[in-house]
């Protein structure tokens, strides 16, 4: 087997004209030339694989960042905050000396090519993004979006999906509380798989990814390092080898969860034995992410050599090394004398733990192969100065005529026998129905602090069994709305999300997003970008929840046609004690049910529209988000002075699908009147943003209507819990068991 | 006085601290077992937590049946000291030979977890003592493999013996045969289940009952007053 020289940094001063595969990699000719510039010389192999991955746009956000900026200068003044966006994950303050971090992320095209792998080390990888800031993971959510529901290869991605994601998770330990399940064509090529982790710590035990301090020795730990999940490196690999070498692995990282367990409970003994200065985990862009990143938020340079990391597969070259994307792999900053001890933690834990190289006073990120330096960079270029663009957008000309075909001219019910068989075909839609088939695949209960999990409006973990402090998470985003007007759009997101904090007692704090679009390089789609960041900044500013990170997930289309836009907003809440939370099924009969909010004739968009007449246009509901956060405060004080038993958020389907959902879930039914000024079809159809409904004791009635007056909340005594039907007086009367069939055995007979 | 019950944790272990609390929550003392020590550490009783020991890697509870720890905890238990081997730790235990049978994938291949009604066969063994015979409840379970099977021999002869202590009600969740949740071995002082025991012992936390409260109280019973 014969091979050409290394392509060492001498190498590449001394050949300037050797031409290397920048094209393939994925690099522009302007960021190749600014790649030279910058180095002042042609790059080497390794120098032009770091640069091609991390300049990519998903690690480098470059043609997002010009936008999502707004996040930090409309931030609003938040003393929650201890850590920004730009780490890790953001960590907030929830009192009592607790810290929570959490973030989501997208994991789509992988899992689209393999369900089960893409999605299962989509959890991997957000998990270790809570462990990399100190915190113990504490609970998972995830938002997922499909196909038609009754589309062939929906029934192959969605289980695969499913599947990776419990194989993943339970394996872990981490309950699954949270997320949603959404089903429309727009995504059948293009699955959104996004995964969204919380953790907790103790406010001193923040870490962050940085590596400081000359002479600090840098630690690989976890599994070896293997031929998985390299994506162009291998065009470099090919040219330095020749036709001898295995041929390579798919671009699909394979997770093994047994080994990220291990990393779990070894990261955090060591941090709680304070080893660790700095801490990175390996995720996208693998070793070239962690080195870049470490070195270049820290003060000094790095060495690294790469011989010792240790390899699944000896006949990787050092440019595959410097991209695998092999899973369950963390990189540590420790300093020297306190390298034994993290060795032997991990000894303990069986995992496999290598010092790589060290922290230098220089400012250069130095990586040597065989005794060569073949690489010599400033860690900064590579990591923070990539390019960034400002991609054309331009609102597209079908968004007028989208806008003006008006769902309020849709054919409504007439009679209450059209009504009810539209209540039944809604509540047993695909995006309607009950998703127990889904979540009964994840464990939620592990860790025994689940206070809430799905079905109700946020999932809630207890933090501390003396206090009974808890945090809340929530995560919503709807598409066609954003279709529609995507300013809006992320906003009602927001909204949505918030209010389903608040109805489980929480009071929101803080924002962590997953904007998944279509391509960037097509100005319609980079026009609902823009449109989506700019009203989620706008509205976090307005109802003061920062945005403390996140995740952009752009070319998700198949050809031309783009998914709908679908900005997903993670809410995060605290309560003081979970001993208040509130659920959302009906507790006792004679409860008295309200309805908190305006309801006006808003059907654009609606899940109405969607089940009845296969119909997407018109504007989406109004947003009023002083409005949200006045029904936020209510919602938060009754259920802290014990005056609702149960509460439930007005979304998607209206009030009639909540209404449902809190009978189903209780085994009590309800007697409805319909207001005055109100027609039957509106009350029960249209998805008005601002609104939720709660039972009442009777007892509280006149505290709560009180305090719902004194604060200008619109609240309407709309009927009764009681009796084993939904009944909606005068129009029609729907029994429990009709309704459950109807809502719960659409999705088995559709996946199972 | 009260009593010290042990609980392990393997690698891959998950609910080695749920464990920990619903001994707390029921007044006995917790102690951490680690898997590669041979030392129990003088406890009265020890649980074999549910989770993944070992990633589940060739069969659930097949790798951590030779931990160190499992040496003692045999040898202990043949002598009659009282085991608890819940889902993980009940695979454990057959795959140790401590408790006939073996668990397959459930019959739908699908994990599933779900608030799972049982009924209480034998309430005379070391773990059972604060239940009724008959005695119907809910249990959480969550589980990949829990489908129980063993020869009609050994099926005929736990039941003949009584040693069939749980049986799932209304919903077998994973095809075990006969209905069988959990078992116990001829003395009684060795039980295992698929449910999660540990995981019903708080009104607020998870399904919101405490029918599994019994399991740890019915111990700390059995070890004060004896």
């Amino acid at each position: 087997m014969s091979r050409t020289p290394l392509d060492t940094v001498e190498h590449a001063a001394a050949t300037p004209d050797v031409e290397l595969p920048w094209a393939e990699l994925g690099l522009k000719k302007d960021e190749y030339e600014r790649v030279v510039e910058i180095l002042g010389r042609r790059p080497t192999g390794a120098e032009l694989a770091m640069y091609s991955v991390m300049w990519s746009e998903h690690c480098s956000y470059k043609s997002s960042k010009v936008h999502l900026r707004q996040f930090g200068e409309k931030a609003p003044q938040s003393d929650a905050l201890l850590v920004g966006i730009g780490e890790n994950a953001g960590v907030v303050d929830v009192g009592q000396g607790y810290a929570v971090t959490f973030k989501v992320e997208s994991h789509n095209h992988p899992s689209y090519v393999e369900p089960y792998q893409g999605a299962a080390t989509g959890v991997g990888g957000i998990v270790r993004d809570i462990i990399a800031m100190g915190a113990r993971p504490v609970a998972v959510v995830d938002p997922l979006r499909f196909g038609a529901a009754d589309h062939p290869d929906t029934k192959r991605v969605l289980p695969g999906v499913v599947a990776g994601i419990g194989g993943y998770g339970n394996c872990l330990g981490l309950p699954n509380i949270g997320g949603e399940v959404v089903f429309d064509a727009c995504y059948q090529g293009n699955p959104l798989v996004n995964a969204g982790a919380i953790g907790v710590m103790r406010h001193e035990d923040i870490h962050l990814a940085k590596a400081s301090g000359a002479g600090n020795k840098v630690i690989l730990y976890g599994a070896r390092t293997g031929g998985d999940g390299i994506g162009g490196a291998s065009i470099l690999a090919s040219e330095t080898f020749d036709d001898a070498k295995p041929s390579k692995r798919p671009a699909v990282q394979v997770g093994d969860p047994f080994q990220e367990k291990l990393l779990i409970e070894c990261t955090l003994e060591a941090f709680r034995e304070k080893l660790v200065v700095g801490i990175q985990d390996l995720g996208a862009a693998g070793l070239s992410c962690a080195t870049s990143e470490l070195a270049s938020n820290g003060s000094g340079g790095m060495r690294v050599t790469l011989d010792d990391v240790p390899l699944r597969d000896s006949t990787l070259s050092p440019e595959e090394i410097l991209m695998s994307e092999s899973q369950e792999r963390m990189c540590a900053v420790v300093e020297p004398d306190k390298v034994d001890r993290f060795l032997e933690i991990c000894e303990k834990w069986d995992v496999i733990a290598t010092v790589i190289g060290e922290v230098t006073d220089g400012d250069r990120l130095e990586i040597f192969w065989h005794g060569e330096k073949i690489v010599d960079v400033d860690p900064r270029t590579v990591a923070h100065e990539g390019p960034t663009y400002e991609r054309p957008y331009a609102r597209p000309d079908w968004q007028d005529a989208l806008q003006a075909d008006d769902a309020a001219k849709l054919p409504r019910p007439e009679t209450g026998e059209e009504l009810k068989d539209q209540v039944l075909k809604l509540v047993g839609s695909p995006n309607q129905a009950s998703k127990q088939w889904i979540t009964s695949q994840y464990d939620h209960l592990v860790q025994g602090n689940t206070v809430l999990a799905q079905p109700e409006d946020s999932g809630m973990i207890r933090v501390d069994e003396e206090t009974g402090l808890g945090v809340a998470i929530a995560t919503d985003g709807n598409g066609r709305y954003a279709k529609l007007d995507p300013y809006t759009g992320a906003q009602l997101a927001l909204a949505e999300a918030y209010r389903n904090v608040a109805a489980t007692g929480a009071k929101p704090l803080a924002v962590s997003d997953c904007l998944n679009f279509g391509s960037p390089e097509d100005p319609a789609v980079m026009w609902q970008f823009a449109e989506a960041v700019r009203g989620l900044a706008d509205a976090c500013q307005q109802l003061g929840t920062p945005v403390t990170g996140g995740n952009v997930s752009l070319y998700n289309q198949t050809g031309e046609v783009a998914i709908h836009p679908t900005p997903v907003v993670a809410v995060l809440g605290v309560i003081d004690d979970v001993a208040r939370r509130t659920p959302v099924a009906f507790q006792e009969e004679g409860q008295l049910i309200y309805l908190l909010g305006d309801t006006r004739e808003e059907f654009g968009g609606s899940a109405w529209s969607q089940v009845i007449h296969d119909h997407l246009g018109g504007l989406p509901p109004r947003v009023d988000l002083e409005r949200e956060r006045l029904l936020a405060e209510i919602l938060i004080s009754a259920s802290r002075d014990g005056m609702i038993d149960s509460a439930h958020d007005l979304s998607d389907g209206g009030l009639v699908q909540a209404v449902v959902e809190s009978a189903l879930l209780g085994g009590k039914g309800a007697r409805l009147v319909v207001p005055d000024g109100l027609d039957a079809f509106t009350f029960l159809f249209s998805e008005s943003a601002g609104r939720a409904i709660v039972a009442v004791p009777r007892s509280e009635e006149v505290r709560f209507t009180d305090m719902c007056g004194a604060r200008g909340l619109p609240a309407t005594r709309i009927g009764v819990v009681d009796g084993d039907a939904v009944e909606v007086q005068g129009e029609f009367t729907l029994p429990l068991a009709e309704l459950r069939k109807a809502h719960e055995e659409t999705i088995p007979a559709l996946l199972a | 006085m009260t009593a010290r019950i042990g609980v392990v944790t393997f690698p891959g272990t998950l609910d080695d601290r749920d464990a920990q609390r619903a001994i707390r929550v029921a007044g006995a003392e917790p102690v951490a077992l680690w898997h590669k020590d041979k030392d129990l550490k003088q406890v009265d009783a020890v649980v074999l937590p549910g989770g993944f020991s070992y990633g589940d890697y060739l069969r659930a509870g097949a790798i951590s049946r030779f931990s160190p720890v499992m040496e003692t905890v045999i040898e202990q238990a043949k002598a009659g000291l009282p085991v608890l081997g819940i889902c993980n730790g009940f695979q454990v235990l057959t795959e140790a030979h401590l408790l006939p049978g073996a668990m397959l994938g459930n019959d739908h291949l699908h994990f599933i977890c779900r608030d799972q009604k049982l009924r209480v066969e034998n309430a005379e063994t070391a773990w059972t003592g604060d239940y009724r015979a008959g005695q119907e409840i809910h249990i959480p379970l969550k589980n990949m493999d829990g489908r129980y099977v063993a020869d009609e021999y050994t099926l005929d002869k736990l039941e003949a013996e009584g040693r069939v202590v749980f049986r799932y009600l209304d919903f077998n969740p994973n095809g075990s045969l006969r209905d069988i949740a959990g078992i116990t071995n001829e003395a009684g002082n060795v039980v295992g289940l698929m449910p999660h025991p540990e995981h019903a012992v708080e009104p607020l936390i998870g399904t919101g009952r405490t029918d599994g409260l019994p399991f740890f109280t019915s111990i700390l019973k059995k070890l004060v007053n004896a």
